[in-house]
């Protein structure tokens, strides 16, 4: 079988695999699911970095897919799932859009994400052009997540999702950054979900809800 | 044409007709044995077919010949539809006949009759079932002729042999755009046969049921038609499904030996993708009417970002 | 009077153009005879609308014998001095003609059936005004110059005019009647700026010269925006779409018909003939402009036709659709054609002249079918039809040939203009813009999704109309159409029919016409493998058999009879409905339109400005009441004419009613006159 075609088509299909886990995270209404795409969407990301550590063979990739499937398919997930247990908020999740009419502003969304990715994929010498649009996409995907969610813990995960994309098209397209940078993220990443879920609490104290809407009574008139 | 393509043609349409009723009882036989009951043993459609064309049809009296005719219609439907899906070959003199397009205005055409003939019974119950087909439809429909594009944009051609060859006997590929599709296409296949999640085979509850409030007024020969037809359309889905995302194993064209492989490769998979089917009935609870159109929609935009992906990646 | 030839030169006898001014003429003279036979009910039903419906198939018969046979011009001396009109006869207009002729010979027939005596309008009134707008469309496809052609447009605006406001002594059909005049001649002001713009300061309003203009782009623009203006205001292209609810459904049935099937399909000529052939150079964004507005119209009037509840109303909305979907289609074909692929674009071209051709016959034949089911039941409200198939079912089984056709559904016509319409959209390589690659397709899944709403729509019209039980009593004494009526609708039918079997064959027909104007056709390549099987690129990519599609469901279908009968038994018992046990139910729990377009009005709610009255839980006589509206009307139209209504207030302030203030003004005018000539 022919390798050199092989390797663009797996980065491709992790890519569309980002895309549809960005698209059922959009459209998912359980926190619990949410939380498993969430991890799936580590996992493939972590796919996609090995691939290309293994094509170009630099070995800082492995550290990196090392340390991203630690980070975000085991301890985040661990830390949301102990997180929605303490909190105990399992059921459905209700989102300011319908269902429906986000996945075709989504639509919109990735079309626009390829418009913009377009003239940048044509200077990129990397070995999968098209990822950067869809990388772009979920990102513009995750960003729309958060807006749309009424709660708290899902506007958390759409934030780690964007992470994930960005990390995403940092490695599909310009083959990972430097391994002090990485790391640099990975810490404000785990230090940030720590806070966040010390914010939550901190506003079910308050408030006896996640919802953010109440912390529009925050603001002093 | 050769002898052979009017062999295979023959095959696959008596193949299907005498095959779906079994798909039907094996996906049943899956299911009791994953929900722990006991199975009413494989062969029991054909025996219910038996049963029904043997009793006298009983009809409403409000109904008119287009009632009468309808059943016949939709078999007629079906079993071309049968007959145009490459199961076996690729070589099929039918398959000129309808594209995938076509495929889609064939289904199309045995819903508006079933619907049609289920307003002429002229009951509560039945313009119910009609509008919530149809509903169903409207959504389903575009999203299936979605998931054909996506594998039409592919392999450059609508028609559904063609379709098959580019994908099963060109050279190795991952196609990412067929992912999306392969999704949407799973979610309009429950909802065009009447499964789990968006109906439930089994019941006539009234706040739910829709493919069973269709038919609620037919008896006897008609109802075993339809019966029968709609066990041809799961047959005509998996086929499709098989043909678009798992075609490896279909024979080519003048290719008798190929035949021979191909038969079990059939058997192989149906079998696979049955227990697949009892698996995902069993786990998934039944939607909410409402909730349908959310998750046909979903489907139908999910084959639309297929499409989208096949542009994305150039591929 | 021989008419003098122009163009051939050669004088040795009629040619098609000169019979085709006769029929016209003959069309003219029929209308004249109505006014002559004013009360004279047996003459005009049963002598001049039959001979009008001889005069369509003879103008059909003349425009196919024409089509591809070069052109002919012709000047008649008629008009102002040194101001003739031009005649022309081509591929473009013949084949317009030919949908003309044949869909008004079988609206024609029909009609010989259905005015009846005592009903408003004298019947040779009604005679004269109807072959007026026969005539004067045929005039709009012949014309040959800006003066010509917007004689006949007012003609054919005055004259429908006159056909909807027949029942005038209702005050909406006065209304509806208004609002038509009004948008008709908004569009006829940007048609006509838009042929001021098309002579470039020559002075000389031939289309000979306008054609041999070439304009600078953004005049072209101008002149193309200004055509899409004024002739989308007559085939009802979003926004300018409210006039056709109103309008159509106020008409009597065979003038809905020819409005419907005829007069939208001479603003889409008008269309072709502007941006093919007047226009030579089309810049790619119209035809982007023209698909997302054609698809835009498609879908808001498909979405509108599944909440109607007005049998009529909603067939005016579906036929916002299927115009909706023929500007699509011509965007596409503009779109190929300015980026220099004449065989897609004659793919386009092609899909969007079926469409043109199958639309007239079948949405007319439902148009007449209504008018059959409102003389009998004088009922509009499908709440209030339902079981007629029984009653009527001549009616009946007919109409459902035009629901098929309309619904989209193989073998018949609709579904071959739809199939073609999507393989044009769906297969679009190498257009320059990487970004139009991949937008064009996705055109083809809201062709699928409106397609599919088109469906529901039609199962809706007919299940409520025609299946089920009658929901009023009066209902059981309908009867069914006459024979005149059902001639009439056997023809259209059969239309549908031929179109939906021999595409090959009517491809031939279409094919001068893309020819023409784009340069390449599709007969040769269509027919390759024989009259049954349509290919229209090659057979490995897409092919479609009607003939075998048919073959293959009737074969299973009596074979299955067949063996059923003769293995078991034929018996058969009726006896009341079983409906789950549930005895006590009456005709009134059944589904009515309102229940059957529920789902949709739910999940397109945006779409609609819904009021709604809810009854209270403690009401005796519990009322529920939900209209919809479009939204158009409140957002754009009103706001218009309330700003209309305040200007003229303001203008209206100058009016004093006293001799010295209008002195005042006439000669303050003519100071400033004087002030402006001696500077």
């Amino acid at each position: 079988m022919d390798f050199d075609g092989l390797i663009p088509q797996l980065l491709n299909l992790f890519a569309s695999a980002m895309l549809i886990l960005a698209f059922a995270m959009l459209s998912q209404r359980r926190i619990l699911r949410l939380i498993h795409l969430f991890t799936l969407q580590g996992l493939s990301v972590v796919g996609a970095t090995l691939v290309v550590a293994w094509v170009t063979g630099q070995h800082h990739l492995y550290f990196s897919a090392a340390l991203t499937l630690l980070l975000k398919a085991i301890l985040i997930p661990w830390l949301l799932h102990k997180l929605i247990d303490r909190l105990n908020v399992r059921w459905d999740i209700e989102t300011l859009l319908n269902i429906p009419t986000m996945m075709l502003v989504g639509i919109v969304l990735v079309i626009i994400a390829f418009n913009l990715a377009g003239p940048i994929s044509q200077l990129s010498g990397s070995i999968a052009r098209g990822t950067l649009g869809i990388a772009l996409a979920c990102v513009l995907l995750s960003f729309m997540m958060m807006i749309t969610r009424a709660k708290a813990i899902p506007q958390v995960i759409g934030f780690l999702a964007m992470e994930n994309a960005l990390f995403f098209a940092a490695t599909a397209a310009t083959y990972g950054m430097p391994m002090v940078v990485e790391l640099g993220i990975a810490l404000d990443v785990l230090v940030g979900i720590l806070i966040l879920g010390v914010f939550m609490f901190q506003i079910r104290e308050q408030f006896d809800s996640l919802d953010i809407r109440h912390l529009e009574k925050l603001k002093e008139d | 044409m050769s002898w052979t393509a009017w062999l295979s043609q023959i095959l696959a349409i008596v193949l299907a007709l005498a095959l779906a009723p079994l798909l039907m009882g094996w996906i049943n036989q899956c299911r009791a044995w994953l929900q722990g009951r006991r199975a009413p043993g494989i062969g029991q459609p054909y025996r219910l077919l038996h049963k029904l064309f043997h009793k006298e049809s009983v009809i409403a009296e409000a109904a008119s010949p287009f009632f009468r005719a309808a059943p016949y219609v939709v078999f007629g439907c079906m079993a071309l539809a049968c007959g145009i899906v490459p199961t076996l070959s690729t070589e099929l003199p039918l398959s000129p006949a309808a594209d995938a397009i076509a495929l889609v205005g064939l289904f199309a055409v045995a819903r508006v009759f079933i619907s049609l003939a289920a307003m002429d019974s002229g009951t509560a119950f039945g313009s119910l079932g009609a509008r919530r087909e149809m509903f169903i439809g409207f959504l389903a429909e575009p999203a299936l002729l979605a998931v054909f594009f996506t594998a039409s944009l592919i392999s450059q051609s609508t028609a559904l042999t063609s379709i098959v060859e580019n994908l099963a006997h060109k050279e190795f590929a991952i196609y990412p755009s067929l992912a999306f599709a392969g999704i949407a296409f799973c979610c309009v296949s429950f909802a065009e046969n009447a499964r789990v999640p968006v109906d439930n085979p089994a019941t006539h509850l009234e706040l739910t049921m829709i493919h069973e409030a269709l038919i609620l007024e037919y008896s006897g020969r008609h109802l075993a038609l339809i019966e029968w037809a709609a066990a041809l359309k799961l047959f005509a889905y998996s086929c499709l499904g098989i043909a678009l995302f798992c075609p490896w194993g279909i024979a080519e064209a003048e290719d008798p030996l190929a035949l021979l492989v191909a038969l079990p490769a059939l058997f192989g998979k149906m079998a696979a993708g049955g227990a697949v089917l009892a698996l995902i009935e069993t786990l998934s609870a039944k939607m909410r009417i409402f909730r349908v159109p959310e998750f046909l929609a979903t489907a139908f935009l999910l084959a639309v970002i297929g499409m989208l992906v096949h542009f994305l990646l150039g591929v | 009077m021989p008419p003098g030839n122009g163009g051939s030169g050669v004088n040795s006898g009629w040619l098609p153009l000169d019979w085709i001014m006769l029929a016209v003429a003959a069309w003219g003279g029929l209308g004249a005879l109505g006014i002559l036979a004013w009360r004279r009910f047996f003459i005009v039903s049963r002598i001049l609308f039959p001979l009008g419906a001889l005069v369509g198939l003879v103008l059909a018969v003349l425009a196919a014998s024409a089509l591809g046979g070069g052109v002919e011009t012709a000047v008649l001396a008629v008009g102002l001095p040194h101001l003739p009109m031009h005649l022309r006869l081509d591929s473009l207009a013949a084949f317009f003609l030919i949908v003309l002729g044949a869909v008004g010979a079988g609206v024609s027939l029909f009609a010989a059936g259905y005015f009846r005596r005592g009903e408003g309008t004298p019947p040779g009134l009604m005679c004269a005004q109807y072959h007026n707008f026969l005539a004067s469309m045929a005039g709009v496809l012949l014309a040959d110059d800006a003066y010509a052609f917007m004689v006949a447009w007012e003609c054919m605006a005055m004259a429908s005019f006159f056909l909807v406001t027949a029942n005038h002594k209702s005050p909406e059909i006065r209304q509806a009647g208004f609002l038509y005049l009004l948008i008709a001649h908004l569009g006829a002001i940007a048609i006509l700026l838009c042929f001021g713009v098309l002579q470039a300061q020559t002075g000389d309003y031939t289309f000979a010269n306008l054609r041999a203009q070439s304009l600078p782009s953004f005049w072209a623009t101008v002149a193309f925006l200004l055509a899409l203006l004024g002739f989308g205001a007559k085939a009802g292209v979003l926004p300018l779409h409210v006039w056709l609810p109103e309008a159509h459904p106020a008409a009597p049935s065979p003038v809905s018909a020819l409005m419907s099937g005829l007069m939208l399909k001479t603003a889409l000529y008008g269309l072709l003939r502007v941006g093919f052939d007047l226009l030579h150079q089309p810049q790619g964004w119209w035809g982007v402009l023209m698909i997302a507005l054609g698809l835009a119209t498609a879908l808001f009037g498909v979405v509108f036709a599944a909440v109607q509840v007005d049998m009529k109303r909603l067939l005016a909305y579906s036929s916002i659709e299927n115009i909706g979907l023929a500007v699509a289609g011509m965007g596409l074909a503009l779109l190929f054609r300015a980026h220099a692929m004449p065989g897609l674009a004659a793919l386009a071209l092609t899909a969007t002249l079926y469409h043109v051709a199958s639309h007239a016959c079948f949405k007319s034949l439902l148009f007449v079918g209504t008018g059959s089911v409102l003389h009998a039941t004088g009922e509009r409200n499908l709440g209030r039809l339902g079981g007629l198939l029984r009653k009527m079912p001549w009616v009946g089984w007919l109409v459902l040939v035009g629901v098929f056709a309309s619904a989209g559904l193989p073998p018949l016509s609709g579904f071959v203009a739809e199939w073609l319409l999507l393989q044009s959209f769906l297969f679009t390589p190498g257009l320059a813009d990487a970004f139009l690659n991949m937008i064009v397709p996705i055109a083809a899944v809201a062709i699928a999704l409106v397609a599919a709403l088109a469906g529901y729509t039609m199962v809706k019209f007919y299940g409520v109309i025609f299946l089920g039980q009658p929901r009023e009593e009066t209902l059981r004494t309908a009867h069914d159409a006459g024979w005149w009526e059902r001639a009439g609708m056997l023809w259209l039918a059969a239309g549908c029919v031929a179109l939906g079997l021999l595409p090959t064959v009517f491809i031939r027909l279409i094919d001068p016409v893309t020819q023409q104007l784009v340069g390449a056709g599709l007969a040769d390549q269509a027919g390759l493998y024989g009259w049954w099987l349509l290919t229209p690129v090659t057979i490995e990519r897409a092919s479609y058999s009607p003939p075998l599609f048919l073959f293959g469901i009737a074969a299973a279908c009596l074979l299955v009879f067949w063996l059923v009968r003769g293995r078991y038994h034929g018996h058969l018992r009726r006896s009341p409905p079983w409906d789950c046990g549930f005895a006590w139910q009456t005709t009134r729990m059944v589904d009515t339109a309102e229940g059957f377009g529920q789902p949709i009005r739910q999940i397109f709610e945006p779409f609609f400005r819904v009021e709604r009255t809810l009854p209270s839980p403690f009401d005796i006589k519990p009322v529920y009441r939900s209209e919809v509206s479009d939204r158009f009307w409140y957002a754009l139209y009103l706001p218009v004419m309330r700003a209309v209504e305040f200007v003229a207030r303001q203008v209206g302030r100058l009016q004093q009613g006293r001799i010295a203030i209008y002195l005042l003004y006439s000669f303050l005018t003519l100071l400033f006159m004087l002030l402006m000539v001696r500077r």
